[in-house]
């Protein structure tokens, strides 16, 4: 057989479309030269894989894929695609049609690959995946655990389309939702289907978003629609996933959002450290305006939506909206007051309407297919689908889209995989420094996750970050950490927020080092109590979250750390020490190699010691052991 | 030191590159200001007082408003850093996994209070709130490049390097 040609020239456009008619006749004219047969290779350049070189790898595949030449029967196409999820695997890539999944590929692979696979029309055993705890690697995407229990709606495009070529998201069926609004319905009925939806804020607050739309829609003067991209949870990356790998669905949910609101004009705000998502929307932005789908009279309609992209400059209070919109104007990001809300006069003082990426991107997908479609997925109160960040000590790390309501088991477990190096799991962290500790083994393993239930247990939604921590996470140590996050983050014009925090990191540094005083627990609680009632703005009122919830479920730790000066985690470093076991030290040396300070000694296959004054209590040891014969002391 | 010196001098603002920022690509507008001391950020490393000046002039906004904005934001240094920039990510996940023993560990050999910049101005050690790459934490950024899974032994090397130059 001949080389076939990769694929017919794309259709041309010479100039924006002038109705929906040109759109849609464009968008089945590159429906018709695409076979779905044809073989494709969907490397993800998400930030993870990008991280450990997936860029190297997706130059190293068209090398080698050119390299072979003549001898590839029909030339695959190499597509750079966002986020797949399964970030703890990367670098990843997928082959289509058959959605083979290969996973830790090296650029040097590439060649390999190419002869095997490509030519050879072989799976290579060692880039499948095989799961913890079992010998029998799984070739294809759908029968992978992390990817089959997952329910992609938000995600239904990222990580399988080009974020950097339009026509991929037109094919997939970007702005099919934008041409529904504006062609079947007023801005009134978008704003309907949008409350029967029920979608709610997906930025942490959960404010039903139908009803923040009619509220500003009602307001007189000029409109503004801006996305919170400000995603500044440490462990969250939801946001950046999106932005990064189908920006097509937020532009367009803002396009429609503007549509119903009556609105002209645009914002994102990106943090400065997500320049990936700058390039791509800034890309994605242009070709949209090209062809006519944002900026002057959208699809010969008199609808008008233009777009643009600031960056933040480095600070948490900027995701609070009003803070958000103060930096936008160019100033430091304080928030207000709210006895106004800024759907009346927020940015520039106009009616604005601001919702986070997620939520923009749930948009497209309930014009299109209905809002009663989008409530039968999810629960009664939190509908639709969340996506969340699975990190931490957890055996799959990556990005996860579950319906509201999934409970934590599913969701650590069954798509997570588990805790690695046989730990048990002892929390659940969701909502970021706000939010909340969960125990785990005692009680809320089955939990729904949803908006209401996790604010009953002291938790809360946030964005999405899920950190999962196992037995040696010093939950002290974590609100220590939290609560001195906040206390640099804090915008320091409220008092409560900002000695309040202050002083409560005082005293956790204090418990930490071994320092803690009876009562201690007891003044934290009410510092805690007073800095969530009395706090300006939505930050500082969850701002004790972290102390008042690992206080509540792990009183205990608290107590060892204050009375009996001891960290049962080891991680205060004051508060523990290491030592071998000589029971069950073989004697196999690792742990004297690994050993940055040079603290242990020992024969060979005879039990080791550690040198206390040497021992920098880097961990390095304890981890590396294969014989848990490493114990904190 | 004469090299050092050098270095520590003001760098010499070129004015014409600060009317682009300002006028060209961002048409003067007060709004864009943040954006306007990141491009000159991205220029110089740091925001020299002149050109905080310029902006003040050119933009007609008050020099103690942009010292203001400057403060807050922790993405702006109004003093120079080092050649080689280190960011250790101390976000949730990397924390979890040691992060903040490494920055210590760094601090120390450094001799540096938790972060800052060495006076000879090799070497800035900074933190990030995440840099989104959790699957692969502790993660460092060492002059732009990605050290997944950092460990100590690790940035002792790197560190040596620098060291040497």
């Amino acid at each position: 057989m001949a080389t076939a040609p990769r694929a017919a020239a794309a259709p041309s456009y010479a100039k924006k479309f002038a109705c929906a008619g040109e759109l849609e006749q464009y968008r089945q004219a590159l429906i018709e030269r695409t076979d779905p047969a044809a073989p494709r290779i969907l490397v993800c350049c998400g930030t993870g894989c990008k991280a450990v070189g997936s860029l190297d790898l997706l130059e190293a595949m068209k090398g080698a894929v050119s390299a072979a030449g003549a001898q590839v029967r029909v030339m695959p196409e190499i597509k750079r695609t966002g986020c797949h999820g399964f970030c703890s695997r990367g670098p990843l890539m997928s082959f289509q049609p058959e959605n083979l999944f290969y996973q830790r590929v090296q650029p040097a692979d590439a060649e390999e690959i190419v002869r095997e696979t490509i030519l050879g029309g072989k799976r290579v055993q060692k880039f499948l995946y095989t799961p913890p705890g079992s010998k029998e690697p799984i070739a294809t995407v759908d029968e992978i655990p992390f990817f089959a229990k997952q329910t992609k709606l938000v995600l239904k495009r990222v990580g399988r389309i080009d974020p950097f070529d339009i026509n991929d998201a037109l094919v997939h069926g970007a702005y099919k939702g934008l041409v529904k609004a504006l062609t079947e319905m007023t801005p009134a009925q978008v704003i309907e289907e949008i409350k029967t939806s029920r979608l709610r804020g997906r930025g942490g607050g959960g404010f039903p978003a139908g009803v923040k739309w009619e509220s500003c829609a009602k307001q007189p003067g000029r409109h503004y629609i801006i996305c919170n991209g400000d995603e500044g949870d440490p462990g969250a990356f939801m946001d950046a996933s999106v932005m990064e790998g189908d920006p097509h669905a937020v532009i367009e949910g803002m396009a429609i959002a503007a549509y119903a609101i009556g609105s002209d004009r645009g914002f994102f705000y990106v943090r400065f450290e997500y320049p990936l998502a700058v390039q791509t929307l800034t890309r994605a932005i242009r070709q949209a305006e090209e062809m006519g789908l944002i900026g002057e009279n959208v699809l010969g309609t008199r609808f008008t939506f233009k777009v643009s992209i600031s960056t933040g400059a480095g600070a948490f209070v900027c995701g609070e909206s009003s803070a958000l919109m103060s930096s936008l104007e160019g100033k430091v990001g304080r928030p207000r007051p709210k006895y106004i809300r800024s759907t009346e006069r927020g940015f520039r003082d106009s009616p604005s309407n601001l919702n986070n990426v997620e939520t923009y991107a749930n948009v497209p997908e309930i014009i299109l297919r209905g809002g009663a479609w989008y409530t039968g997925i999810g629960t009664e109160r939190s509908t639709g689908t969340k996506v969340f960040s699975l990190t931490g000590n957890v055996h799959n790390v990556g990005l996860v889209e579950v319906p509201m309501g999934s409970s934590l088991r599913e969701i650590v477990y069954g798509i997570g995989g588990g805790i690695p190096n046989r730990k048990e799991l002892k929390a659940v962290q969701t909502g970021g420094p706000s939010g909340g500790c969960i125990p785990i083994p005692k009680k809320f393993l089955d939990i729904n996750v949803g908006f209401g239930r996790l604010a009953e247990i002291g938790s809360m939604m946030g964005s999405g970050g899920m950190i999962v921590m196992d037995e040696n996470t010093c939950m002290v140590e974590v609100s220590r950490y939290f609560i001195s996050f906040l206390v640099g983050e804090s915008c320091g014009q409220c008092a409560p927020c900002r000695e309040g925090l202050t002083r409560m990191k005082e005293i956790l540094t204090r418990i930490t080092r071994g320092e803690g005083r009876p009562g201690d627990v007891e003044l934290l609680e009410e510092i805690g109590t007073f800095t969530n009632s009395f706090s300006l703005c939505g930050l500082g009122t969850s701002s004790a979250n972290p102390v008042l919830s690992t206080i509540r479920y792990f009183r205990e730790e608290y107590d060892a750390h204050i009375r009996d000066k001891k960290c049962p985690s080891g991680v205060c470093k004051p508060l523990f020490y290491y030592e071998i076991d000589p029971a069950t030290c073989t004697g196999c040396g690792l742990c004297r190699v690994k050993c940055p300070a040079k603290a242990i000694a020992g024969e060979k296959k005879k039990p080791h010691t550690i040198h206390q004054d040497l021992c920098i209590k880097c961990m390095e040891c304890y981890k590396n052991c294969k014989f848990t014969s490493i114990r904190i002391m | 030191m004469p090299e050092a010196q050098a270095i520590c001098q003001e760098p010499e603002v070129d004015f014409t590159v600060l009317d682009r920022i300002i006028f060209d690509d961002y048409g003067g507008n007060r709004e864009a200001m943040i954006m306007m001391m990141q491009a000159i950020q991205r220029q110089y490393r740091f925001l020299p007082e002149p050109a905080l000046q310029y902006i003040s002039q050119a933009i007609g906004i008050p020099l103690t408003k942009i010292y203001e904005v400057a403060t807050f934001y922790a993405s702006f240094s109004l003093v120079p850093k080092g050649r080689h920039i280190m960011h250790v990510c101390t976000g949730t996940a990397c924390h979890l996994k040691g992060s903040g023993g490494l920055v210590q560990h760094v601090a120390a050999r450094m001799g540096l209070d938790g972060g800052g910049t060495t006076p000879d101005l090799k070497f800035t050690l900074e933190t990030v709130n995440c840099l989104g790459a959790c699957a692969v934490s502790p993660v460092v950024v060492l002059d732009d490049r990605y050290y997944p899974k950092a460990n100590v032994g690790q940035l002792n090397r790197l560190i040596e390097q620098i060291d040497t130059e």
